[in-house]
């Protein structure tokens, strides 16, 4: 029973998550200069990461976490970088 | 382990998770909806801030009873994003408000490039 309650709010968070991907998708194809892509990367990694710890907790595993770790880690820095090239037109100066 | 999943945990995870799934797909929805980039920026912060946090607590709420131990790292990555994106998001509008200024777009002026009789008055940074 609680199970089930629980395996069905997964996969219906798991869904609003993936229409969410989309959305920031669209987003990032539509949008019409180059801050419009680059924020909808930033919303694009937030929202695999928050998927992948639904992933974690639907497999029963803690693996996820440090894949969501990493995500994190690796998003963050690379917004930043892709922010300081659109300031200065170069990455490190 | 999974088979005496407690009845509260299991509403109280679910209740936490759709509601951050669903915060996080607002977020994503203003991004696509919103006009210009300006009021943009501000609907994914949404799913880092509320969604993110409610996902993350259901995750921790979830292995700290299934494993019967404190697992609280999750709330690593709460605290890193909590960091990390106003930072990104206040980096990429400078950039973009940089951007905006040198094609002549119309946005507001530097602070510095106002009228005297304004500058004496204390003013915000940007």
């Amino acid at each position: 029973m609680s199970q089930a309650i629980l395996d069905w709010s997964l996969f219906l968070a798991q869904i609003m998550l993936a229409m969410g991907l989309l959305a920031a998708l669209v987003r990032m194809a539509r949008g019409p200069r180059a801050q419009d892509r680059i924020l909808a990367l930033d919303a694009l990694y937030v929202v695999a990461l928050l998927l992948l710890v639904t992933l974690g907790i639907m497999n029963d595993s803690q693996t996820y976490f440090e894949l969501a770790l990493l995500m994190a880690l690796l998003g963050f820095v690379g917004t930043l970088a892709l922010a300081k090239f659109l300031m200065r037109g170069e990455v490190i100066e | 382990m999974t088979a005496e999943l407690p009845l509260w945990l299991a509403i109280v995870v679910s209740a936490c998770i759709l509601l951050g799934a669903l915060l996080t797909l607002a977020g994503c929805l203003g991004l696509v909806r919103l006009g210009s980039f300006y009021q943009r920026i501000h609907a994914p912060t949404m799913g880092t801030s509320m969604g993110g946090g409610l996902i993350l607590l259901a995750s921790a709420l979830y292995f700290s009873v299934t494993l019967q131990r404190l697992v609280i790292h999750e709330f690593a990555i709460f605290v890193f994003m909590t960091l990390t994106t106003p930072v990104t998001l206040m980096l990429l509008a400078r950039a973009t408000l940089f951007r905006d200024r040198m094609e002549g777009a119309a946005v507001p002026p530097r602070a510095s490039a106002r009228p005297a009789t304004e500058a004496g008055a204390p003013e915000k940074s940007e």
